[in-house]
């Protein structure tokens, strides 16, 4: 039996402001333990917040870009529960009155665009980390626990989708395009691997037509848009296994274990937990000035639509290589530089979207990180269009060049390494090997014109390929003539 | 007389005068200190070397012609919850008892800048959560007047330590009376300014919304010299209201000619002490003598404001308390343990008092699902009714006036059975709180020898007319009593 698949994601998105949520400590990552905090983010006795205004306002932002309501009176609660990673043993969260409600994202999957809902948008902040010192890594076993306050009160902010999706596919892509869109506001780092970027899933199958819900297993720990993709399909899986033999699916969190490729059961009971949400006295009611919001409205940057749109537009991209390129904002941004530096957009796009996305991919290479930048493929390209070096050549000088950072141009200036366009040194090379194939000349006379790939592949290998293919071929058939 | 004897306000003239100097008033108070302590038991922590250091440095910018502070060479006591930095803050907890805050609360920081000596750390019921100062972890604080009766609380070390003479001024926190019912109980002045006038940054949180610092003094000009000093809005405070802050003192004109005060009906019947009944009729009478009109105003929702306190109060507390656990400071069980919670638990057991685990528990079930709407959503519904009585009055009125405590001080262990027969002693002084205005206790009587406090409320940021009221009356009264230790 097919079942329907449901799936609805929730998002937390650590902010890159240069303050936490409350406090004046920095947001950083990777520090020495404890060293950016103070008595606020610490939650000793006594301390206050003060809510960061710069938070408030990318908050906002993400809120406006997935076409959210801003509430005009939003106000932070207090969510009660007691742990080693969280200093006051409450998160200042939103709760019945957040920042963003209501909004919705277009998201493509295999050639069909959908209208996601979001939920809602809400202000948080993070808690600390806590390190289990023993054998297995996790709290049950550990020997001790110490815990790195660092990232205790950086702005989280979570993003909350209606249960809308219907394939694992759909929601990668719904996260892909939420990741581009946090990353054209530049709120985030978006880094899931280091957890600026995190995403639980609520999975549930009902039969087609069924106008309620399933009941839903929440998947947590997906660390990268391959992981959620994987578990999601492992859960569907196993959802349907279940259903089809009669069983029922618990409601549950479920683990998922990226190298054994399946979701394990994280809590054996089933605890209803009781938050004892109010209002956080400590803090007014944030007011949003609908001029004020306005004004954000107006200086959103462009969103990877509008930017798919753009490109296909101007640089005659077709929509697929458009819509890539604008949703992996780092790539449509080398494209831009790089045709900016005068390169053609179509020959830069084919060479970004294949050669150069192969090695990122190859390396495992942020493109950001990598030594060949917007300069190296100008410079290949321009020896390209000069016919100082053939598209093969150029395929050969680009691996170098990705490899070293040095630059096309002084790599071919050192090895020596140019197409042979001189007609007077092909013409003699050109004469020997027509000298030597009578026979492949006699078949071409008779129009047979595989024959003259013949003596091309023959003059490049005697040139180890340095000849320029279209300079040959000219030559060949001048002296034919 | 002794030096500490003397109001701030008299001191700071003698001290221009180099009559005396910092550390000669400091050590004066510090013999005093020493002579009646034992019986009173009004301080957790003395800080006697710290303060003649300051004293000393404040003699020398003295003699250096150095510009002072308004308090400079002041012996001052602050209540021991308030985070005073490298000095033990103990909240009168177990829990706390060995805990050293790294920094300084707004307002002792503002104290200090006002060139304080600070005497010590003043012992309060644990958590601020009491009104005669017995709960305290580390015992109580006995009554300057009679050492057989509490001098109220929480703030009771406070105010002992100002009626006994062992600081010339002190700072306490008042959540449903913590400074003006112990300020009654033991014939000082104690002014709980409005809601947002002084930051709380630094005030160990009981019920974040009621909290706030104020003075406990000898008179109402010393009164208006504190405030001068720890009002004011602060950034780290988002409930800090920015607002002008006038010179309190000159407030002080004596002169309440044409002035509407009103008597609250409510809290002139049922419970209140004869005596006490009395006393504030005669202050009202005495009021009206000095040109103000009298007149009686209704507060219809106060009979219900002591059940939304015990709801709203605990609610807050619930939270504000969870960060006690033997995580990251204070007190952690000694005991073997065989994981996190049980760590967590035995920690809070040992950790809090009786008092303190009744009102977590209380507020723990008042904030629980299915329990929120009925209990914590009905409550602060009925604060917002007490608040619009309170506007409704003061259309008709400048000055609401009502006894502050509605019996004098009691025995020690009188109540302390009795959870709800404590609960009554702030009566008076919770309506106040909930709708977080301004008032203030002032001495207007004595009943079998011990203190009688008559209440004031002013409108909102408006302690200039609330401190001239005050001022006048006590000009007009005359108390001179002190207690006869
Ligand atoms: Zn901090």
């Amino acid at each position: 039996m097919a079942y329907e698949i449901v799936i609805g994601l929730e998002i937390h998105v650590e902010l890159n402001t240069r303050s936490k949520m409350f406090c004046g400590c920095p947001v950083t990552f990777g520090e020495v333990p404890n060293t950016a905090v103070c008595p606020v983010c610490l939650g000793h006795p006594g301390v206050l917040p003060v809510v960061n205004a710069q938070a408030v306002e990318a908050a906002a932002l993400i809120g406006l870009s997935l076409n959210c309501a801003i509430a005009p009176n939003n106000e932070f609660a207090r969510k009660n529960y007691f742990y080693p990673d969280m200093p006051k043993d409450y998160q200042i969260s939103q709760f019945d009155l957040p920042i963003a409600i209501g909004g919705y994202l277009d998201v493509g999957d295999r050639g069909q665009t959908r209208r996601i809902g979001i939920t809602r948008v809400h202000m948080e902040e993070d808690t600390g980390k806590l390190i289990h010192k023993g054998a297995t890594g996790r709290i049950h076993g550990a020997d001790r626990s110490v815990v790195d306050f660092n990232r205790a009160g950086v702005p989280l902010m979570e993003i909350v989708s209606e249960p809308d999706m219907r394939t694992a596919t759909e929601a990668r892509a719904f996260l892909v395009k939420l990741r581009s869109i946090l990353l054209a506001l530049g709120v985030s780092n978006c880094n899931m691997e280091e957890g600026s970027l995190r995403c639980d899933a609520n999975v549930s199958l009902r039969e087609f037509g069924d106008t309620e819900l399933g009941v839903k297993t929440e998947v947590k720990n997906m660390n990268s848009f391959k992981a959620l993709q994987r578990a999601l399909e492992y859960e569907v899986e196993r959802q349907t296994s279940l259903l089809t033999h009669g069983e029922r699916v618990i409601q549950e969190t479920r683990h998922w274990d990226d190298a054994g490729g399946a979701t394990t059961s994280m809590r054996s009971k089933e605890e209803a937990h009781d938050y004892r949400y109010f209002p956080d006295p400590d803090l007014v009611a944030i007011v949003m000035d609908p001029a004020e919001v306005e004004r954000l409205r107006a200086g959103l940057p462009e969103l990877p639509d509008a930017r798919a749109e753009r490109l296909g537009r101007e640089f005659g991209l077709s929509d697929d290589d458009a819509k890539i390129l604008a949703l992996n904002k780092p790539l449509g941004d080398f494209l831009e530089e790089t045709v900016a530096g005068g390169a053609a957009a179509g020959k830069a796009a084919n060479w970004l979207l294949h050669e150069l996305a192969a090695e990122l991919n190859r390396t495992d290479t942020e493109i950001e990180d990598a030594a060949f930048t917007p300069r190296h493929l100008i410079d290949l390209l321009q020896l390209i269009d000069a016919g100082t070096i053939s598209g093969k050549m150029a395929k050969e000088i680009f691996k170098t060049s990705f490899a070293t950072g040095r630059l096309p141009a002084a790599i071919v200036k050192e090895t020596g390494n140019v197409q042979i366009t001189d007609t007077d040194a092909l013409g003699k090379i050109v004469d020997e090997v027509l000298a030597a194939n009578p026979q492949a000349i006699e078949d071409l006379k008779n129009g047979q014109e595989r024959a003259i790939g013949f003596l091309v592949g023959q003059i490049m290998r005697l040139t180890q390929g340095k000849a320029s293919p279209d300079a040959v071929n000219k030559l060949i058939r001048a002296k034919l003539r | 007389m002794e030096f500490s004897d003397y109001t701030a306000h008299a001191l700071i003239e003698m001290l221009d005068r180099r009559d005396i100097s910092a550390v000669e008033l400091t050590k004066s108070v510090f013999d005093r200190i020493a002579e009646v302590e034992p019986d009173v038991h009004a301080y957790v922590t003395l800080t006697e070397e710290l303060a003649l250091a300051e004293a000393a440095a404040v003699d020398k910018r003295r003699a250096a012609g150095e510009a002072l502070g308004p308090l400079a060479g002041l012996p001052v006591a602050v209540k021991d919850n308030m985070a005073t930095k490298g000095v033990l803050t103990t909240c009168s907890s177990r829990i706390l008892n060995n805990f050293i805050p790294v920094y300084n609360g707004t307002a002792v920081q503002k104290l200090y800048d006002a060139g304080i000596v600070m005497t010590g750390k003043t012992n309060l019921d644990e958590f601020a959560m009491g009104s005669s100062t017995e709960t305290s972890y580390f015992g109580p604080t006995h009554n300057p007047w009679n050492i057989d009766t509490v001098p109220g609380g929480s703030s009771g070390g406070s105010a002992a330590a100002v009626a006994a003479g062992e600081a010339v001024m002190a700072v306490g926190s008042d959540t449903g009376g913590s400074i003006r019912q112990p300020a009654s109980l033991c014939g000082v002045v104690g002014l709980k300014p409005t809601y947002g006038l002084v930051s709380r940054y630094g005030l160990f949180a009981f019920a974040s919304s009621l909290d706030q610092i104020g003075p406990i003094t000898k008179d109402v000009t010393d009164t208006a010299l504190l405030l001068n000093v720890i009002a004011g809005h602060d950034e780290r405070d988002s409930t800090s209201v920015p607002t002008d802050i006038p010179d309190y003192t000159k407030a002080l004109t004596g002169d309440i000619k044409g002035l509407r005060v009103g008597v609250v009906k409510e809290l002139m019947g049922e419970g209140i002490d004869v005596d006490i009944k009395a006393a504030v009729e005669a202050s009202v009478r005495l009021l009206g003598g000095l040109g103000a009109e009298i007149s009686e105003v209704s507060l219809p929702h106060s009979e219900y404001a002591l059940s939304a306190y015990y709801l709203i109060a605990p609610a807050e507390a619930s939270s504000n308390l969870a960060r006690y656990d033997g995580v990251r400071f204070g007190h952690r069980t000694q005991d073997e343990v065989a994981d996190m919670v049980e760590m967590y638990m035995k920690t809070r057991a040992e950790g809090f008092g009786d008092e303190v685990k009744r009102r977590i528990m209380l507020g723990t079930y008042a904030l629980s699902a299915g329990y929120y709407d009925a209990y914590y959503g009905q409550a602060q519904k009925v604060r917002t009714l007490i608040a619009r009585d309170f506007a409704a009055a003061f259309n008709q009125v400048d000055i609401i006036v009502s006894p502050t405590s509605p019996s004098v001080a009691f025995k020690m262990g009188a109540k302390v059975a009795d959870p709800l027969q404590m609960y009554l002693s702030d009566v008076c002084t919770i309506p106040v709180n909930l709708a977080g205005l301004p008032g203030i206790s002032v001495p207007c009587g004595l009943s079998g020898g011990l203190p009688i406090g008559l209440q004031m409320i002013g409108r909102a940021f408006d302690e200039s007319t609330l401190l001239r009221t005050a001022h006048a009356f006590e000009l007009a009264f005359g108390w001179h009593e002190k207690p006869n230790l």
